[in-house]
């Protein structure tokens, strides 16, 4: 495989508050290649959007990016003054919001801000840049976009908002495209097409995608690798397919159970994670996971475990230390249920 | 659009309506017409003689349409004190209010959009906390301490500027402008700045505020995920997006400051509206009084009007709806 478009090391991202520097991101590290569609799922809190903004360079104070590394096409562009990272945001990274009813500036035309960001990154005349926008706005499925471009956001149903909002990210044809919750906010029925625009554009363009988001069914259809988070860091990474449907570390075990299925006997309950996710002001010391593990035992209080290599997937677990003898002991409870309750 | 303005019209005109009632009663329940035309010694009879010469025998709707119909052509009566005209009054002291006035909301506006945008921008900078500091005093500081002590500083110690009056001023058709001379120009600088003041600090505050809100929304965090500028993200995301609120408030403001320079006149024995009004106020002069509450009336109705216009320009959302303002 050549050069990841994106390659993230032991990112570290502090939060500095009265009561002391909360680590949000602790450690993170991954690449997405060319075209890929990296997931990334977790709880709320757990670090994804942070994650996301991070490599965008939008962590506003009092966060701060503490350490490690962020490359785009081989780059370094962690450590760029501002004004340079600013010509790197929109023209090599893309970025979607959450929410297309507030992303869009309710005071201007959706061709103003169209044009207004390509004029940003090109050289392109307003002519030029017109016709640039239309063509944008074809592209993510906008119908009658010559008459569409000098509408107002409010013109604009959700789903369509959303288009727009994507046509926004793809002006300058980045590298990367950063979708956080990109579906979340949206309708049942438009978060496939929105799910199946953003395929498409990735296929079309070979644009490296990470997409953030809680829901594994859209992480499931879109993504070609997923990572879990938890508590700021990378719990399990692998294909898709791989941790979907065998996952190795106990948290993504739980989560993947937490998934209701339409083919369930009506005897199978849905898996629960007893206890939540730790604040970040009283992440435990070791695994993070580690009281709410049914695997948990004296070591996973004490060392933090670092990522292995395990068939293909990387999962930071002791479990799978070979290293370790009594691992395997501990392994032995696998197959027994986390705890099962109703899910609610 | 156009039953947004309809109904911003129908408004106006019931407020004026309602405002020239109330006017209108002053005539009944503040002291007695007759007698204050008529001297001590006049009789029964020619009070009744004149009670019905001057109409206050009909009823009272009757006087009331009359009073909508005088005033409608600039016919606002005599002033009791004087025996002129009262809208010839109120046309003498017009000039030297609105110039004050206007000169004072433009020193207002742009310097506190201006400081406003500033002190949100470099909202940790040094000089941006040393500007919303001296803000405070601004706020808190009435019209007439700041007044005096600018008297005080630049006319008694410094004797740079007049401490009264307008100066010389050009006669332009009815118009009376001070602007044209030089003592005329050195006049108004103390009155502007006291009047404008209080505003300024208002609005840059207002601005600031609203300017930091904008700055946290998702659309500005969208623009600078897309690498548009700083410089374009305050100018032109964040700016237009913080005057629509800015606006109602300024808006209002400026009114005031037409309607209530009377402080700023009387500190500066300003030959305006204002002073005109503390005059007839001390001596009772019915008709003025009921002019002049008439005339802050349409002030605030006009003001209002405008603002309502400028809606229609910030904001596209109005333009399509017909909805009323959504905030």
């Amino acid at each position: 495989m050549s050069e990841p478009v994106l390659s993230v090391r032991d990112l570290r991202v502090e939060f500095v508050t009265r009561r002391g520097i909360l680590k949000a991101i602790d450690g993170v590290s991954f690449d997405i290649a060319k075209g890929e569609v990296l997931g990334v799922v977790g709880e709320s809190g757990a670090g994804k959007s942070v994650t996301g903004s991070a490599v965008i360079g939008l962590i506003d104070p009092p966060g701060r990016i503490a350490g490690g590394e962020v490359r785009l096409g081989g780059q370094r562009i962690d450590n760029l003054s501002p004004e340079a990272m600013r010509r790197v945001r929109g023209k090599r990274i893309g970025m979607i919001f959450q929410d297309p009813l507030t992303s869009l500036n309710p005071l201007y035309r959706v061709g103003e801000q169209l044009v207004e960001t390509i004029q940003t990154h090109t050289n392109l005349s307003n002519a030029g840049a017109r016709k640039r926008a239309i063509e944008l706005l074809a592209e993510v499925g906008i119908p009658a976009p010559e008459r569409r471009i000098d509408g107002y956001p409010h013109e604009f149903s959700g789903g369509m908002r959303q288009r727009v909002v994507i046509a926004l990210a793809l002006c300058a044809e980045p590298e990367l495209i950063i979708a956080d919750e990109p579906t979340t906010a949206l309708d049942v029925s438009v978060q496939a097409q929105i799910i199946s625009l953003l395929k498409r554009l990735g296929r079309e363009h070979g644009t490296a995608i990470m997409l953030v988001t809680h829901d594994m069914g859209v992480i499931a259809e879109t993504a070609d690798r997923v990572a879990v988070m938890y508590s700021g860091r990378i719990a399990e990474i692998g294909p898709v397919r791989q941790v979907v449907q065998t996952p190795l570390h106990p948290y993504a075990k739980g989560l993947m159970g937490a998934i209701p299925t339409l083919v369930q006997s009506s005897d199978d309950r849905l898996v629960q994670i007893p206890g939540s996710m730790p604040r970040l002001s009283a992440i435990p010391p070791g695994c993070p996971f580690h009281p709410r593990c049914p695997h948990a035992w004296d070591r996973c209080s004490r060392d933090r475990p670092d990522p292995i290599q395990h068939a293909e997937h990387r999962v930071a677990c002791h479990l799978y230390d070979a290293n370790d003898p009594t691992a395997k002991a501990h392994m032995i409870h696998t197959h027994a249920p986390l705890e099962e309750g109703v899910a609610s | 659009m156009i039953a947004y303005l309809l109904r911003s019209l129908v408004q106006a005109a019931l407020v004026m309506l309602a405002v020239a009632f109330i006017a209108f009663s002053m005539f009944r329940f503040v002291g007695d017409p007759i007698a204050s035309i008529v001297g001590q010694d006049a009789t029964l009879k020619d009070r009744q003689e004149l009670s019905r010469a001057l109409g206050l025998d009909d009823p009272m709707p009757v006087q009331f349409a009359r009073f909508l119909a005088n005033a409608a052509q600039g016919d606002l009566g005599l002033s009791y004190r004087q025996g002129r005209p009262v809208a010839a009054l109120l046309g003498e002291r017009l000039p030297a209010t609105i110039e004050l006035a206007l000169l004072s909301a433009l020193l207002a506006l742009v310097v506190g959009l201006t400081l406003g945008v500033y002190t949100a921008i470099r909202r940790n900078g040094l000089l941006a906390n040393v500007i919303m500091s001296a803000s405070l005093v601004g706020v808190s500081l009435p019209t007439f301490l700041i007044g005096i002590g600018l008297i005080y500083i630049f006319s008694v110690e410094l004797r740079w500027l007049p401490s009264f009056g307008r100066g010389d001023v050009v006669r332009l058709g009815w118009w009376t402008t001070g602007l044209l001379t030089e003592s005329g120009r050195k006049s108004l600088v103390m009155p502007v700045v006291t009047l404008a003041f209080f505003q300024l600090t208002l609005i840059m505050r207002l601005v600031r505020s609203e300017m930091l809100e904008v700055m946290r929304t998702e659309y500005v965090r969208f623009a600078r995920a897309r690498g548009i500028p700083d410089r374009v993200i305050h100018f032109r995301h964040a700016l237009r997006n913080t005057m629509v609120p800015v606006v109602t408030i300024t808006g209002l403001q400026l009114g005031s400051v037409i309607a209530f320079a009377i402080v700023t006149e009387t500190v500066f024995n300003w030959p305006g509206l204002g002073a005109l009004f503390v005059q007839s106020v001390q001596v009772v002069d019915v008709p003025v009084m009921a002019a002049y509450l008439m005339f802050v009336g349409l002030v605030f109705v006009v003001v209002n009007l405008l603002t309502d216009l400028v809606y229609l320009m910030l904001d596209p959302r109005l333009r399509s709806a017909s909805a009323a303002p959504a905030r």
